[in-house]
């Protein structure tokens, strides 16, 4: 594509590579490597890479498998979060995206344009009245008002409409002369046809609502019904911070992503690009 | 929804469906019509717009004139406004706007330069390090900023302090300091997003149609002409798309300040964002409608930007 690279000019990249593949890889290698070590140690000496065999241990981790924290509560808080907005938001934002593309009807523009405001106004602005709103329906520290007021969420329904304007409306047509009802054409027909995209925006919707923190965090209450980040986040306190329960639980937060990544990387990745950035 | 009659006129008794046509009730009719059908499809998004994006929104306005009490709303006036000009707000707007461009001096052009340095087809390894640089952003910012509030913590041990060991310097407080916090804010920001970025460019390169550096080879044109003319210009739809996405993500920044200095008050307040300030205002302190009137001076910035934006590049893909 571009010219011929040169011998010592390569090497040089790949060196060049490294360093940055390292930057990208270190953080996370000095975190598993202090979850082996005792919290003390780590409040001495701060986060290091000292290989000290003698003192390295599961215990950290024996004392989350122990069960004396709500650890694991949070962590099936998370997957169900995670799975629960997933599939709904993939549902519901394919729906509109479909609706979107694939007819013509009055109100088709002002709706499209509704989305495009919605991605690009932050919703940390309408925090405080939403949460004032999950008052009166009475879902604070529910899952529920986790997940409703961003299940309907503007990037998926962008990318599903972008995804079918590649799809042949032609299609709708046939199925419509075969007796397929306009709803029966959407799950029987372009379902299937959505696949790829589904799997793309799986990950990336399910990746966001795993890492999610601030409106969890204001629409949780109680210690059992927090997920994964807050409660992480909720044993660092100004009274003293419990490090070994933190720093192997980061460990096993990053775990089930970090899998899935390395199954599904291709997906991931195209799930990044495909957000819509064709030049 | 789908009535019995529906299901028999899969039954093959050789005559056409219409005669059954008549028999669906109105109802039925009128939701499986082919005009009916688009609003049904975009309903999700309707409702929840109208409830959840809409109406908050016209609520923030409001409450923003308000004093906002459990029990007691009273409108207040502009004098919530008048209390947004403070020493700590000014500094939390500071922040967050110099954070947005620090993210988008350091963002921009070292994953472009990265992309392209990569993309080359004679790069060993592009898969894998493609790979691993976009690691760090799968784990979520409360992993990330525990990992790095410790590589930056103060004990002579850690990280950042054994490497300064390494040149002979003293350890230093880097998060105790304005330069120093903001060092280990913007430090964290590339590492979980220069992977990303990079991805984004690479992703654009593909799109790129090589005859282009052919013409220019041919022409005589030098390695650097043709990243110059032809990779950045090429390259524009992307850089406008990592822009918008790091402005927005720069402005909302509020967790990784959250998990730096371990909740939502750093010392002299050298990490508080508008954000920050929203949710110190609004909820930690209980007030509001002086926090719904941080937020509008949020959207104020936000509508300021988009109108710049739609000025420069028009709006952002709205028909392709």
């Amino acid at each position: 594509m571009v010219q011929k690279q040169k011998g010592p000019l390569s090497a040089l990249l790949v060196v060049l590579f490294i360093l940055f593949a390292g930057f990208a890889l270190f953080p996370l290698f000095a975190v598993t490597l202090a979850s082996f070590k005792p919290s003390t140690e780590l409040l001495r000496y701060g986060l290091n890479l000292k290989l000290e065999w003698s003192i390295m241990s599961l215990k950290n981790y024996a004392f989350i498998f122990q069960g004396t924290t709500d650890y694991f509560q949070w962590y099936w808080n998370s997957v169900v979060i995670t799975v629960l907005f997933t599939v709904l938001c993939l549902i519901l934002s394919a729906m509109v995206g479909y609706g979107l593309e694939m007819y013509r009807f009055k109100l088709k523009n002002v709706i499209f344009t509704l989305v495009l405001v919605v991605m690009m106004i932050p919703v940390e602005i309408i925090m405080l009245p939403l949460y004032k709103l999950m008052i009166g329906m009475k879902l604070i520290n529910t899952v529920w008002g986790v997940i409703l007021p961003f299940v309907v969420a503007p990037i998926p329904i962008f990318f599903f409409r972008q995804y079918l304007s590649g799809v042949p409306k032609d299609f709708m047509d046939a199925a419509r002369v075969d007796g397929c009802s306009e709803y029966g054409i959407f799950v029987r027909i372009m379902m299937p046809l959505m696949a790829p995209a589904f799997a793309a925006m799986a990950i990336l919707q399910a990746m966001n609502s795993w890492n999610n923190f601030l409106w969890p965090m204001i629409v949780l209450r109680t210690n059992d019904m927090l997920t994964l980040p807050i409660g992480l986040s909720s044993l660092l306190t100004p009274y003293g911070n419990n490090y070994d329960v933190l720093i192997a639980g980061s460990v096993l937060a990053i775990l089930p992503i970090l899998v899935v990544f390395l199954f599904f990387q291709r997906y991931f990745i195209e799930g990044m690009t495909a957000g819509g950035v064709k030049g | 929804m789908a009535t019995p009659v529906h299901t028999n006129a899969n039954v093959p008794t050789g005559q056409p469906p219409k005669p059954q046509r008549p028999t669906r009730s109105r109802w039925s009719r009128f939701i499986h019509s082919s005009r009916t059908a688009p609003y049904v499809f975009v309903l999700p998004f309707v409702l929840s717009f109208a409830l959840f994006f809409a109406y908050p929104v016209i609520s923030t306005v409001i409450m923003s004139f308000q004093e906002v009490l459990p029990g007691i709303t009273t409108y207040v006036g502009l004098e919530n406004y008048k209390d947004l000009i403070n020493p700590t707000f000014g500094k939390a707007i500071l922040n967050s706007v110099l954070y947005t461009l620090l993210t988008l001096v350091v963002l921009i052009p070292l994953p472009l330069v990265l992309a392209v340095l990569l993309n080359s087809p004679k790069m060993p390894g592009r898969g894998l390090f493609r790979s691993v640089m976009f690691i760090p952003a799968l784990t979520s910012v409360v992993v990330a900023g525990t990992i790095f509030r410790l590589m930056f913590g103060e004990l002579d041990g850690s990280l950042m302090n054994s490497l300064l060991g390494v040149f002979g310097l003293e350890p230093y407080k880097w998060l105790m300091n304005a330069n120093t916090g903001f060092l280990a804010l913007i430090v964290l920001a590339l590492w979980r997003w220069l992977g990303v970025n990079m991805l984004y460019y690479m992703s654009g390169l593909q799109n790129i149609p090589p005859e282009l550096y052919e013409a220019a080879q041919i022409d005589g044109a030098s390695r650097f002409d043709s990243f110059w003319r032809i990779t950045i210009p090429m390259l524009k739809p992307v850089t406008i798309y990592v822009f918008t996405i790091s402005i927005y993500a720069g402005l909302s920044m509020f967790t990784e300040s959250y998990m730096l200095w371990n909740g939502n008050n750093s010392p002299n307040d050298i990490g508080l964002t508008i954000v920050g300030y929203l949710y110190r205002q609004g909820l930690e302190q209980n007030s509001m409608g002086f926090g719904a009137a941080v937020g509008i001076v949020l959207l104020v910035f936000t509508l300021l930007l988009n109108l710049v934006q739609l000025k420069f590049f028009g709006l952002f893909r709205k028909e392709d």
